[in-house]
């Protein structure tokens, strides 16, 4: 493919999600105007012009894909799960488990809180999963779902994007963001009462005769949390898969420079285990924090 | 790269997902840790406790010995002292016998000699009768002499 395309295409063409929503075609240069019908987006433009509703076919399904394999895999160690002996898998998920529970003793202490375990044990293991794709070479599944679709829906191969990793979309890391901060706002309120939460946000951190100036701090403060959670995920997510990408159009460029590209994957790809191992980490800690804070009736 | 409702999707996704594992995942798995905590604990007390009894039970054991040693020698020296007693009283019993029997003999010794005195007093006295008659004869009358004669015997 890097033959056929120029490199800044092929870079493009891998930073697009498979995009579902109404179709729109370019009347004039420049000029959009929808079809009525509904389907994949053959460009990045076109994606562009679906607006809000429209979905990240790719960004799904790795998604939900990655997340029922971690729930299957748990379930079956739960059904079994013994105080005897633990062998094999039960031993791996009582790792992680163990793991989990005590990085959340370690942080939240908003008393019994039967959410915020699971919470986090669904983090930290889904968002590893989602970023550990970023591991797979980066044509790999990609070209093989471009060409399975030319081969099965008659379409060009060239116009199929697919996204591995969903992290690197901001969907994916916003979302569970926003279910983050939304999980945030439920247990201020339960806790703290309307009135206290409120007070949270207009009486500090310079008194009530600053209310205005404590509002907007606050304000800012809170809303904050939530992006910078989800931006942050995507961000290292999305500058991994770009140096990943900028490795591999080096493989186009002869001999020398690919088998060095080679050695620069593979040193790049070492060094990514740390960080997506790390961010999944900060992703559950951040969350559990928040929601310990969430928890907290005086700060 | 454009905010669209695959964010919808995902927040549902999450949401599912975090309560699949919160109803399905979580409980069973920590409660077989809390069990395990509980049966290692428990284990580890019944140890202790059973190393106490041990001592307990060999404290108890020296105690026992102890006590059948002391019980022990008293018997010996029960016996000891039965023993004695024993030999002493049949000492004695021996002695009273010897003189018992020793005091019989003499007795009989004592009757046999008064017997025998007796029958030679009346033996001395028939022969002194016989001398008295062959010496003076017919002349002496045992009817008439015998008064003298019981005499004579006495006298001897």
């Amino acid at each position: 493919m890097a033959s056929e395309i120029t490199t800044s295409e092929y870079i493009k063409h891998h930073l697009q999600n498979l995009t579902f929503g109404q179709k729109h075609v370019e009347t004039d240069p420049g000029v959009w105007a929808p079809t009525g019908e509904w389907g994949l987006a053959m460009s990045s433009e076109e994606a562009a012009k679906m607006g809000f509703w429209s979905i990240n076919v790719d960004t799904m399904f790795m998604s939900i894909l990655l997340g029922a394999l971690m729930m299957w895999f748990f379930r079956s160690v739960a059904k079994k799960a013994s105080a005897g002996i633990p062998t094999g898998t039960q031993n791996f998920a009582e790792m992680i488990i163990d793991f989990i529970d005590d990085t959340v003793r370690g942080s939240f202490s908003g008393g019994k809180n039967n959410l915020v375990a699971p919470l986090a044990l669904t983090i930290f293991v889904w968002v590893f999963l989602m970023n550990l794709m970023d591991l797979i070479p980066v044509d790999l599944i990609p070209m093989a779902v471009a060409q399975s679709a030319g081969a099965l829906f008659g379409v060009d191969p060239h116009h199929v994007y697919f996204k591995i990793v969903p992290t690197t979309d901001p969907n994916a890391t916003l979302g569970m963001a926003i279910f983050v901060f939304l999980l945030m706002l439920y247990y201020s309120f339960k806790i703290k009462g309307t009135g206290g939460f409120i007070g949270e946000l207009t009486l500090q951190p310079f008194g009530k005769w600053a209310m205005p100036i404590n509002t907007v701090l606050e304000t800012v403060t809170l809303i904050a949390k939530p992006f910078s959670l989800g931006l942050r995920l995507f961000g290292n997510m999305y500058a991994g898969e770009m140096v990943f990408i900028l490795i591999a159009t080096m493989y186009g460029a002869g001999l020398v420079l690919g088998s060095f590209a080679g050695l620069l994957q593979v040193g790049w790809a070492i060094f990514h285990i740390l960080i997506i191992t790390l961010q999944a980490f900060i992703f559950m800690v951040l969350t559990t924090v928040y929601l310990d804070m969430a928890h907290q009736e005086h700060h | 790269m454009n905010i669209n409702a695959t964010i919808i999707g995902q927040i549902i996704a999450f949401a599912v997902f975090v309560a699949f594992c919160m109803k399905y995942v979580w409980p069973p798995i920590m409660q077989a840790l809390e069990e395990r905590k509980k049966k290692i604990a428990d284990g580890l007390a019944a140890a202790e406790r059973g190393r106490h009894e041990q001592e307990l039970a060999e404290k108890r054991a020296q105690q026992v010995i102890h006590e059948a040693k002391e019980q022990a020698s008293e018997i010996v020296a029960q016996a000891q002292k039965r023993g004695n007693e024993i030999v002493d009283e049949s000492k004695a019993n021996a002695r009273v016998e010897g003189e018992r029997i020793l005091n019989s003999a003499k007795a009989e010794i004592d009757q046999e000699a008064n017997r025998a005195r007796d029958e030679l007093k009346s033996q001395v006295g028939g022969i002194a009768l016989a001398g008295a008659g062959k010496i003076l004869g017919r002349e002496i009358d045992e009817k008439a002499h015998t008064d003298l004669l019981d005499e004579l015997v006495s006298r001897i």
